[in-house]
């Protein structure tokens, strides 16, 4: 028999579900949330000196405690967002741009040929804005490219991108040779272009613009054409096509205002820092960490305010705390806690996606059903399950949960095909042991 | 000095040869895993443990036994890895995660929790001691000629990439399983339904190619680097990515690539070459791997593609 072969079974089985009520679904990401935080408080606890009290001292004091800091935080959480927001009409395509790093890069090295060509001679007003000018255009083109290829040749886009940033790494490190010929790899801090210090507060344009960006984007993405051709393309190229979405010319399109907004980030890191410089690590990862921020923050603009402030919250505030304590550097600690803060974040959002049914004692039935005297003992149960559910509740039950309990019955009834011969009294039995588990279930819930 | 360049790079090579040998050996499963850089860290990492605490248990740093110091570094960078790689396959095959997601979260957790245990274990730096174990060679082989310069003078783990390579490439073409894991990273419904145990042959790929990649971080820092643990290992690990695709999904053609990804990495500290300029060679292996990935996209030969089922999960019940 088949089945024999079979020694070991999982005792639950994993169902795909679509109509989790919504606070459900939130409730399992904020308690991922609240476990992650609570989790980094107990290691944290654990390395340092200071206690669970010195912890949350740091993580909230150490992040937001003066107006300076508070409002470099919200510069982080703008940069992160930004990044994010640039990636979401691409992911909603299905493209996977890992490459925002790059083009971000490309937009920042944009601004500053801009600031090392025309710094001296052009009034601030409009070197600002063909800086802007140029970062979009730099970060388009950078997205560009692997839009045809993709869109034509259909070359793997995660693979093209991801290579997209070490080329972009290397042009920005190209440029800063040229530009200091001494070999020294660091070309100083500019003294044109900077719009950080406007209305008397660090970082404010950064902020707001982000913010408006987000909106945009939002009703981009809900309410336009585009996000439905979006949308459509994303679920199926096929369906696109078939209702006519010039599907190229979407994603080509969609890649290049990702790249543009990529481009726009770097803008803002290289302008709208009150230390207008570039190196190779200006976007510090932030490319990758925002493609994580999208994906927790649902790719919905406003949800990814939440997760993108949340990350930067426990970036800042583990390398905090561990600048403070002494406990490695910075950077490290903070790989450590956000990497965590993710994996499990992640893993919550298995939850919301499935359901995990577990079959209890199901074995056993199985087991006594097969026996010959399994006419008899499947009979036993029947009796009380009537008790709990009548023949028309469950005919009813069958068809709302539809084609998963329909394959299990199938499933099941194999067992008991052994005998080649077919009666009805056989073909019961795995019927009635669905009513049994859909009462367990009942139970279990 | 020819001769020297070529020493170092076929030296460097190793490292991308073991990252991308693990990494075939996942997307053969169609696991795109981007937490190859973060795993070769936690391999690097695990060797750092496992070697501090073989050496406290001996009363003198002079009792450490080279053999033993090697095969504790690649047993502890093997399981540190594999644990990695078993977190990124519980996400993507039981938790159906998104594998970009994953393997990105995977790489920032697993770079932290080196860049954290690294310096906290190696307070005394005896790990640049015990490189040596790792860089030994037979002896004699020194100074014996160009041949024995150029081919007999590593240390073991370049030997064990090679071998290694040529094995998954063989196991990968030749072997039943092989034929089984091709199968899964092309339709692993269709390999189900002749009875194939998918999520087995999926998380072995995943853990085993982890394991294989966590080797290339341990080699990196204990052989390359002679113990020096300030370098990141993360740009080589997306490097040994790109070179996956560079080798169309077979290891023996990666022993070439990773030669040229090698050769082409160190390029600049070796030829005459104005400094600015240097930076642009550094962009060719990059360059390369585009180049390579569109026209494989070109060709549209089915032998050169991509396992169908890359970065798909599967999920049995969902058809």
């Amino acid at each position: 028999m088949a089945s024999s072969k079979i020694k070991f079974e999982l005792p639950f089985h994993i169902t795909k579900r679509t109509d989790i009520p919504g606070w459900k679904a939130w409730l399992f990401r904020g308690g991922a949330i609240v476990i992650a935080f609570i989790l980094t408080a107990i290691v944290s606890t654990i390395l340092t000196k200071g206690g669970m009290g010195g912890f949350f001292k740091e993580m909230f004091v150490g992040t937001m405690g003066t107006a300076n800091k508070a409002l470099k935080l919200l510069n982080g959480w703008a940069m992160l967002l930004m990044l994010g927001l640039a990636l979401v009409p691409a992911f909603k395509m299905k493209f996977w741009n890992i490459g925002a790093e790059g083009q971000t890069l490309m937009g920042a090295l944009a601004s500053v040929v801009v600031i090392k060509e025309w710094g001296k001679v052009l009034p601030e007003e409009v070197l600002i804005i063909l800086m802007l000018l140029f970062s979009l255009v730099f970060g388009a083109i950078w997205g560009l490219i692997p839009a045809i290829f993709k869109a034509i040749w259909n070359t793997n886009e995660t693979l093209f991108t991801l290579m997209m940033n070490y080329i972009a790494i290397q042009m920005v490190l190209f440029a800063i040779n040229i530009w200091a010929p001494n070999g020294s790899g660091t070309i100083g801090i500019l003294k044109y272009g900077s719009f950080s210090g406007a209305f008397g507060m660090n970082y404010i344009i950064n902020i707001v613009l982000v913010t408006i960006v987000t909106a945009i984007l939002f009703v981009y993405i809900k309410y336009s054409k585009h996000g439905y051709e979006i949308n459509v393309v994303g679920e199926s190229v096929n369906t696109a096509k078939y209702i006519g979405i010039n599907v190229k010319s979407v994603i080509i399109r969609t890649m290049v205002l990702s790249g543009a907004l990529c481009g726009l980030a770097g803008w803002f890191l290289v302008g709208g820092s009150p230390t207008p410089t570039i190196n190779s690590t200006l976007v510090a990862g932030r490319g990758f960490t925002a493609i994580l921020v999208a994906w927790i923050g649902q790719l919905n603009p406003f949800i990814m305010m939440g997760s993108a402030f949340l990350v930067i919250f426990m970036q800042t505030g583990a390398a905090q705390v561990a600048t403070t304590y002494h406990i490695g550097s910075s950077s490290a600690y903070s790989g450590i806690v956000v990497g965590l803060f993710f994996v499990i974040l992640i893993a919550a959002e298995f939850l919301v996606n499935y359901n995990v049914v577990f079959k209890v004692h199901k074995h056993k039935k199985v087991e006594k059903a097969a026996t010959p005297t399994g006419e008899k003992a499947g009979e036993e149960p029947t009796k009380e399950d009537e008790k709990i559910i009548t023949e028309e509740q469950f005919e009813e039950e069958l068809e709302s949960i539809g084609t998963r309990y329909f394959e299990r019955t199938i499933t099941k009834s194999k067992n008991f095909e052994g005998n080649d011969t077919f009666t009805p009294q056989k073909e019961e039995v795995p019927i009635e042991e669905t009513v049994e588990e859909i009462n367990e279930e009942k139970v279990d819930k | 000095m020819f001769l020297v360049f070529l020493r170092s790079a076929i030296r460097l090579s190793t490292t991308f040869l073991f990252g991308s040998t693990g990494e075939t050996i996942t997307e053969r499963a169609g696991h795109l895993n981007l937490g190859i850089p973060g795993i070769m860290c936690l391999g690097a990492a695990g060797a750092c443990v496992g070697e501090e605490a073989y050496l406290k248990g001996l009363s003198d740093m002079s009792q450490a036994n080279g053999f033993a110091i090697v095969l504790i570094g690649i047993l502890c960078a093997m399981c540190f890895a594999g644990a990695g790689g078993l977190l990124y396959a519980f996400l993507t095959i039981t938790l159906r995660s998104n594998q970009n997601v994953s393997g990105l979260a995977i790489t920032t957790f697993g770079a932290g929790i080196t860049n954290f245990i690294m310096p906290q274990v190696d307070k005394t730096g005896f790990t640049t001691i015990i490189s040596k174990a790792f860089t030994a060679y037979a002896p004699g082989a020194d100074g014996a000629g160009w041949f024995s310069d150029l081919f007999l003078t590593y240390g073991c783990l370049v030997y064990i990439a090679i071998v290694l390579a040529i094995l998954v490439a063989g196991f990968i073409k030749r072997s039943k399983q092989g034929l089984s894991l091709r199968a899964v990273g092309e339709n692993p419904a269709a390999a189900d339904a002749v009875g194939i145990n998918v999520i087995k042959y999926k998380y072995v790929a995943c853990v085993v190619g982890a394991g294989i990649a966590g080797l290339g971080g341990l080699f990196f820092i204990f052989d390359y680097l002679g113990g020096n643990w300030e370098y990141t290992i993360e740009a080589l690990g997306w490097l040994s990515i790109a070179l996956v695709i560079f080798s169309i999904w077979r290891p023996n053609i990666g022993i070439a690539g990773s030669l040229i990804f090698a050769a082409f990495y160190i390029l600049p500290s070796y030829v005459n070459v104005e400094f600015q300029y240097r930076e642009l060679i550094k962009m060719v292996p990059y360059v390369v791997t585009i180049v390579v990935l569109i026209a494989t996209s070109l060709l549209r030969k089915k032998e050169l593609q991509p396992p169908a089922s890359l970065g798909v999960p599967y999920f049995r019940e969902e058809r």
